[in-house]
């Protein structure tokens, strides 16, 4: 049957995808930016709404959150792919609710007086069937794919406004939306970057190299001379792995002393971010928040006598506290971190919070 | 009116009949005459009319003598200064009668006038750092010499991007490399070698020298014996290519090669050997500045020897001297390094309580040392070596600390956010103490110092007293030291991004060795002479240069 053919590819391409998902977390295949997996993640919903057998909205959000729960399990690291579930999830609430004629602010979050004055009409299960639904929501997904593949351009557009000429930037590591954002005001501009290596890794090398192809002044420091070199920076620029839902960062390892740094030194902290980042945890989830990889990476086998002795770790990402960040430029313009509860509330509806 | 007298008294004093005068005035102890007074105004506009003409050390010896009277404040035992003060007196008693002749003076008098009395106060500004300095002999506590300003000459490896201080610093190399030539052999061409830098340097750091481990400097040449001793050849390599590091075991190292060039001194014939060792030194000292610049703790202990040789008395004999200067070495060394870190671990161990998370930063000799010490007195702790690249010193430590039985984690320097809360102190070494209160230490200690704060776990800082420096530093960018770049390349799954970093225009890198932590991020600093916060440095300072 056609049906039962369209069913296996659709889960076999599922599993392809959460096997490449868990490759790419543990180190070992090559490093896939964010953008990517967004817009893998988004094609792949387009093709479940599209394939799967469901007749009304109700019914196509379970098997998306069933999807997506699926899928973070996979990586929990790796935030965009629940990002990308909720937006989906949201897109379904509205056409719905558009297709029920009934307008857009009905559908808000729930606040204190419309629990009181509406009583219980408000309970809606998503069980009425429409038609046009399913065109209208693989549309709507169409649009989101389109915002995805503009949001690193969206976001270089805005460097001349923050760059001035003859400054001297810092970053950390690798971040392709910094590395836009600083090519593109590099056309115009004449100004310094200092790139911190982040150790063990190190990425800021790459970045580094691919920034000095572009003929911008480029240093390349060790972590330990990030303080040393700070009081000579104007503006630190980095990006990052996921924001979270009080404004702080989950970034990469060294942000956190980065980000102390500038404080100390009243420097700017400016973090270059699309806003398929945005992810409604919160940074308490001890167990989730962290992610470590092979101490290899640290103290290496050849130190062979001591290693049966010594606790080596590894951590991937830090925590920055939104006090230590001073402004959020995403592909919807620039906001401060305590704006960014408001931007979460348009892009995820709080029921979706929890897959 | 009265200052026009006093002027013209200052200036008239410089030659000995105006000394006469003054005394005989003061001897009448009331007023000039007043074809005195015209005569001294016609000096007065004479010696200006010289002054510009030859502005040389003539004229210093006359603002010193010059100054040398309006000394006031100061009550002098001695005659010179003693004719000081009456003349003030003497000038402020003859006020009032002069004050009711008026004179009509001139435009250009008064002109003249106004700048005499600028003169007068720039040069008992001087003299009176002078004059104390003449009158030290009488006074036993001499305030203006400790304010006196200490004019010190810029280190050469600091000044790469002036081309005039490069050339001096060749042209003394030459000059050292002769006279160490002397009376031997005529040898030719070969001279203490110049290093040359390599690579792009940072612009920020333009000021510094950036050596190759790979271009060692006795590459080309070969030093012979009678230029260099081949035990500071060899102690110089082993600094250039890193094998001897820390700032003990450099100073250590240091006394120890000297020690070997002053066995195998002879003193040449008609020298004293308290005058030409020290001249011998000091090539030594230009080719070791050479391979690596100098440390805090080596310039101290080269002082420590200068002092030491030139106070041989000369009628003492050369074994004698040579047993002398030996046992100096010895004792130095054992004092200020040995003995010293024993103090410090009896300070630092009152510190360490059971159950505590100590994290320390690299390798330094004092805090693995203490921490040996306390895992032997039976206390229970475990330690945190945070650790950073290129140098990757850290291993070392902990390969000393897990050979000794203690509890250790590893970190790098990038996870320091993830492992600070579970930190209860932090134990830190320093390369030197500088005057201000800024510790100066490995690059990175700033780093590990800051974010301490921002988690609220106190940082001590272990240094013995023998570091303690007079500079003055608040940023790590003045004065600092640059290692070979080619450290940061690292290969990773087979590819090195950084490989052919040369080729591209406008890719630097920097590898600093040294950085500057503000004294407000630590809590205390443990000495041999106690526990002192930061800012007692130069309190610690004074009292050195007391008991010297």
């Amino acid at each position: 049957m056609p049906g039962a053919d369209k069913e296996t590819e659709l889960s076999e391409r599922i599993e392809a995808f959460l096997s490449e998902l868990k490759r790419c977390g543990s180190g070992a295949g090559s490093l896939r930016g964010s953008a990517e997996t967004a817009r893998e993640t988004t094609s792949l919903l387009r093709r479940i709404t599209a394939q799967a057998r469901w007749s009304n909205a109700g019914d196509l959000m379970e098997i998306i959150r069933k999807e997506g729960r699926r899928m973070t399990a996979g990586q929990p690291s790796e935030t965009t792919v629940g990002n990308m579930v909720r937006r989906v999830l949201k897109i379904i609430r509205e056409e719905y609710a558009r297709s029920r004629g009934s307008t857009e602010e009905a559908d808000q979050q729930e606040s204190l007086h419309k629990l009181l004055t509406s009583g219980g009409s408000s309970e809606d299960n998503f069980r009425q069937h429409f038609t046009h639904l399913k065109a209208n929501v693989i549309e709507a997904i169409n649009e989101l794919l389109t915002e995805l593949e503009g949001t690193t351009d969206n976001i270089s557009m805005q460097a001349l406004e923050h760059i001035h000429s003859n400054e001297v930037i810092m970053t950390i590591g690798r971040s392709r939306t910094v590395e836009a954002f600083l090519k593109d005001a590099a056309r115009k501009r004449k100004f310094h970057v200092i790139v911190a290596e982040c150790a063990p890794f190190c990425q800021g090398h790459e970045m580094a190299t691919s920034l000095s192809k572009e003929d911008i002044e480029t240093t390349v420091i060790p972590d330990a001379a990030i303080f040393a070199v700070m009081s000579r920076v104007n503006k630190v620029i980095i990006g990052t792995q996921t924001v979270l839902a009080n404004g702080g960062l989950r970034a990469v390892n060294g942000t956190h002393t980065l980000a102390l740094a500038a404080k100390h030194h009243s420097t700017p902290l400016i973090v270059c971010a699309p806003m398929f980042k945005l992810s409604p945890q919160f940074p308490n989830e001890e167990d989730t928040f962290h992610k470590f990889v092979s101490p290899h990476e640290v103290l290496p086998f050849t130190e062979g006598e001591i290693l049966s002795k010594v606790n080596a770790h590894c951590p991937v990402f830090d925590y920055v506290p939104p006090e230590l960040i001073t402004l959020f430029i995403s592909n919807i313009g620039g906001n401060a971190p305590s704006y960014i509860y408001r931007l979460m509330s348009e892009l995820y509806h709080p029921e979706d919070h929890e897959l | 009116m009265g200052d026009r007298l006093t002027t013209s008294t200052l200036l008239v004093t410089e030659e000995d009949e105006k000394k006469h005068e003054i005394i005989r005035a003061k001897g009448e102890g009331k007023e000039l005459t007043k074809e005195e007074k015209q005569r001294l105004r016609k000096e007065k506009k004479q010696h200006k009319k010289n002054k510009k003409d030859d502005r040389g050390p003539p004229e210093k010896e006359k603002e010193k003598e010059k100054a040398s009277v309006p000394a006031p404040s100061k009550p002098a035992t001695q005659s010179p200064a003693h004719k000081a003060a009456p003349v003030p007196v003497n000038a402020s008693a003859s006020e009032s009668p002069v004050a009711a002749e008026k004179p009509a003076k001139s435009k250009a008098e008064l002109r003249a006038e106004r700048r005499a009395r600028q003169d007068s106060e720039r040069a008992s500004k001087q003299g009176k750092k002078e004059g104390g300095q003449q009158s030290t002999s009488s006074k036993p506590k001499a305030t203006p010499n400790e304010l006196q300003p200490v004019v010190k000459r810029l280190p050469d490896h600091v000044q790469v991007d002036d081309p005039v201080a490069l050339k001096k610093l060749a042209k003394k190399l030459e000059r050292q490399q002769k006279s160490g030539q002397g009376c031997s052999l005529n040898i030719t061409g070969v001279k203490v070698p110049l290093r040359s830098d390599y690579g792009y340097k940072v612009s920020l750091f333009s000021h510094l020298h950036q050596y190759s481990r790979k271009n060692p400097p006795t590459q080309q040449i070969s030093i012979p014996v009678t230029v260099i001793h081949p035990s500071i050849v060899r102690l110089g390599l082993q600094y250039s290519q890193g094998i001897i590091a820390g700032s003990n075991a450099r100073s250590v190292a240091l006394l120890h090669a000297f020690k070997q060039v002053i066995q195998d001194y002879s003193t040449p014939p008609n020298e004293e050997l308290s005058r030409d060792l020290v001249n011998k030194l000091s090539p030594y000292i230009s080719f070791l500045s050479q391979c690596r610049p100098l440390s805090a703790s080596m310039g101290n202990a080269i002082k420590y020897i200068k002092k030491e040789i030139s106070n041989i008395p000369s009628q003492c004999k050369e074994e004698e001297a040579k047993r002398i200067l030996q046992e100096c070495i010895d004792s130095y060394i054992n004092e200020k390094i040995i003995l010293a870190s024993e103090a410090i671990s009896k300070y630092a161990i009152e510190k360490i309580s059971d159950g505590d998370v100590i994290l320390v930063y690299g390798c330094s000799s004092l805090v693995n040392h203490i921490l040996c010490e306390a895992f032997e007195k039976q206390r229970k702790f475990r330690v945190i070596v945070v650790d950073s690249r290129p140098r990757l010193e850290g291993r070392e430590a902990l390969r000393r600390l897990v050979k000794k039985g203690i509890r250790c984690t590893y970190v790098l320097i990038s996870a320091l956010s993830y492992i600070l809360p579970e930190v209860s102190k932090v134990f830190l070494g320093a390369h030197a103490l500088l005057a201000n209160g800024y510790v100066m230490s490995r690059v990175g200690t700033s780093q590990i110092a800051l974010v301490a704060k921002a988690y609220n776990v106190p940082v001590l800082v272990c240094c013995e007293t023998y570091k303690f420096c007079e500079r003055v530093q608040t940023d790590s960018f003045v004065s600092n030291e640059l290692d070979d770049p080619d450290d940061l390349i690292v290969t990773r799954n087979g590819k090195t991004h950084l490989e052919n970093w040369q080729t591209v225009k406008s890719l630097g890198l920097l590898n600093l060795v040294y950085d500057v932590t503000p004294p407000d991020f630590v809590d205390l600093v443990i000495t041999d002479l106690g526990m002192i916060p930061c800012t007692s440095v130069p309190v610690v300072l004074r009292v050195k240069n007391v008991d010297q």
